[in-house]
């Protein structure tokens, strides 16, 4: 394998299943060793994206290399370099922890002798020691989501895809996941990984922001929060919510706002000259004020004022 | 081709198989079901007829014929009637198919102009027992004709020189004419088929169905492999249901196994390879398992109980079916397996039968391989 080139390279790829566009022209490359976040709420992209990259579906147009390989051309190759988890669980519940990690163990073509110890590494790194037994299909999701990470990483693969890994597992679960995946990290394995949970993004080493299809945003999560919002950020308090939100949208010099917990979160061009201006339009409105301040923004409010800015310029574009 | 992912394909599947409980149904109890089904229930031998009978006559002669209807297996006399309109009710309510009625001058016709008749009435509503029983009846009465013209001749000394031929029928490789003997080939084949094709049907429809064949189809296994690790399981659950079918039917049924168990087990392999492709086609192609099993029955079960042979002679089909009986896999096995087991013929009078088998499974073979693709959607 080459291991100057990316591991991952991808060059203007598109995918369309009929007149839908699920990829739209997507082009970024993974390095070696790192930890590549996929964003994006559900129907972005993510999946297919992973399932190109995979050999599972054949791109529309564009490129991408696997280790160097193409993946439209030569997918048996790929496979050889990769482990991939999918989405949803995929293990065969009727059989044993163990059988099914034996299995995988044989389509891997992990040599006779390293089995046992590779096997017991998986149930040593899935948190299922002695439970070898027990039956796949009566593990809580944690455990299946771990033991479906062993199966996928048995033979050593220098690349790692993981399409949500964690969804619908418990906090504590993945946390637990997240170490493993930081771990695999430093033995030098290329970890992709698709999240919809923005305080998982935080983890990766470097993100796309997909929506619709498309890249909004590239970059570090810290070069995310720096560079790509369109101002700063305000943390307004107030009361009520719904009808402040509202008022706010509508202000002119408020570029974008959206609820945060209990709060809106306001992106203005001047945080320190707006706050008081919007404690007074609040006041004269007869809302309640409590703090107003420019606060750090968050993957998130990275991510809504990104996905608002295209939306908006949309319907524009709708509008004309 | 690697060796160790064959294995531990095959291994995968035999431990799912052993773990669901409808497939070890199917394994072993259906084999079982339909040879006892066809072994008892379906008797296409007709025999004890129910008849009833209406002698108008009442003479010594009247009653002399009609106890050749007595003398025999092929009927039954259920009824005795004394007036037609009991006749008819017997006829309608279904007590007997056949009814024979002699008229009220058979004695005396018989003996001033030498010619009597009698009528016999029968329900075709099941036409195959009606034309057999009417069969049985002429027979009988022939029999009874020609025994009365004896006599007649000896009463005149006419006796010894009277010309007379005698029909005396043998029937080979099934001399009883025992419908059993006949029918176990096509249960052998039939069990095969449908255990074979359904079972597989849903290897593949299964993994696509619970989202396991996304993980299957990114590890570095080849679709061959796949084919291979995933059918030698059903191929040995194949001879062995050969094995339990064929043993049955001999043991059991007592039906004779003139032939060489090399022959009847190297085409039922090569039967099996055939059904086994024809499931795992199928499979790859419906995606679902209620589909895929339904397809399955549909190309299995019907073509090889309608079109095979089995029940319904070929040669009696119209000439467009019997070219559709061509492309059949089941019809040249029924075909080796009624040789084998009761002829016992040699192989090279197979031969034309084996290379008709032989072209379909190449065909199926590289229709299931070609179809599979290691690729979502």
């Amino acid at each position: 394998m080459n291991q100057n080139g990316p591991s991952v390279m991808v060059q203007n790829l598109t995918k369309r299943f009929g007149d839908f566009v699920a990829v739209d022209d997507v082009s970024f490359e993974a390095r070696h060793g790192e930890i590549f976040g996929f964003l994006g709420p559900n129907g972005s992209g993510k999946s297919t994206t992973i399932r190109i990259l995979c050999g599972l579906l054949r791109p529309s147009s564009g490129r991408a290399t696997v280790a160097g390989i193409d993946v439209a051309r030569n997918p048996e190759a790929v496979r050889q370099h990769i482990g991939y988890m999918s989405q949803k669980f995929s293990l065969y519940n009727d059989l044993r922890v163990a059988e099914n990690l034996e299995f995988f163990a044989g389509m891997y073509s992990v040599p006779k002798k390293d089995i046992p110890a590779r096997i017991a590494w998986a149930l040593k790194m899935a948190g299922l020691e002695g439970r070898g037994h027990n039956a796949t299909s009566a593990l809580a999701v944690g455990w299946k989501q771990r033991l479906a990470l062993g199966c996928a990483v048995l033979h050593r693969p220098p690349i790692v895809f993981l399409d949500e890994p964690t969804s619908g597992v418990d906090p504590v679960s993945r946390r637990q996941f997240w170490e493993l995946i930081h771990s695999m990290v430093g033995e030098g394995v290329t970890v992709f990984v698709t999240t919809h949970y923005m305080d998982e993004a935080e983890y990766c080493n470097r993100l796309v922001l997909l929506d619709r299809g498309r890249i909004v945003a590239m970059g570090t999560p810290t070069e995310l929060k720096s560079h790509h919002m369109k101002g700063e950020l305000l943390m307004i308090e107030c009361e009520p919510l719904g009808p402040a939100l509202e008022m706010l949208q509508t202000a002119p010099e408020v570029l974008d706002a959206a609820v945060f917990g209990s709060g809106i979160h306001a992106v203005v061009a001047d945080a320190a000259a707006m706050a008081p201006k919007i404690r007074e339009l609040l006041l004269a409105r007869q809302f309640r004020a409590g703090r107003i301040e420019q606060i750090a923004p968050s993957l998130e409010d990275v991510f809504v004022s990104l996905t608002a800015v295209r939306g908006a310029s949309k319907n524009k574009e709708a509008a004309a | 081709m690697s060796w160790t992912r064959i294995v531990a394909m095959t291994r995968k599947e035999v431990l799912q198989i052993g773990r669901d409980p409808r497939s070890l149904l199917i394994i072993l109890v259906i084999p079982l079901v339909q040879l006892f089904i066809f072994g008892y229930a379906v008797n296409l031998d007709v025999k004890h007829v129910p008849l009833c009978i209406y002698d108008r006559d009442g003479t010594q002669a009247s009653q002399d014929f009609l106890k050749h209807f007595q003398a025999t297996d092929y009927f039954n006399i259920v009824r005795v009637s004394d007036s037609y309109s009991d006749v008819v009710r017997n006829i309608d309510h279904g007590v007997c198919s056949v009814a024979v009625v002699v008229p009220s001058q058979f004695a005396e016709d018989l003996h001033s102009s030498g010619q009597a008749s009698v009528q016999a009435i029968l329900d075709a509503s099941d036409s195959n027992s009606a034309t057999i029983g009417m069969g049985y009846a002429q027979a009988i009465v022939q029999s009874y004709s020609s025994e009365i013209q004896v006599a007649w001749q000896e009463e005149r000394g006419l006796g010894a020189g009277a010309p007379n031929i005698t029909f005396e029928p043998r029937t080979w490789f099934n001399e009883d004419l025992e419908s059993m003997a006949d029918l176990v080939p096509g249960v052998v084949a039939m069990v095969m088929a449908v255990v074979g094709a359904f079972l597989t049907s849903l290897t593949i429809a299964r993994e696509w169905e619970r989202g396991t064949m996304e993980q299957l189809i990114s590890t570095p296994v080849g679709k061959l492999e796949i084919q291979i690790g995933k059918l030698f399981p059903y191929f040995v659950i194949g001879i062995a249901d050969t094995a339990i079918c064929s043993g049955t039917a001999v043991l059991w049924f007592g039906v004779p196994f003139r032939g060489s168990w090399v022959v009847l087990f190297g085409c039922s392999m090569l039967f099996l390879l055939v059904v086994l492709s024809l499931g795992y086609f199928i499979s790859v192609t419906a995606k679902s398992q209620l589909g895929a099993c339904q397809m399955a029955l549909l190309a299995t079960f019907l073509p090889t109980f309608l079109l095979s042979g089995f029940i319904f002679p070929i040669d009696q089909m119209p000439v467009v079916v019997q070219w559709i009986t061509a492309v059949l896999p089941a019809r040249y096995y029924v075909s080796i397996l009624r040789n084998v087991f009761l002829k016992g013929t040699e192989v090279r009078l197979l031969a034309g039968d084996i290379m008709a088998l032989a072209a379909i499974a190449v065909v199926l073979v590289v229709l299931a391989t070609r179809s599979f693709k290691k690729r979502l959607a």
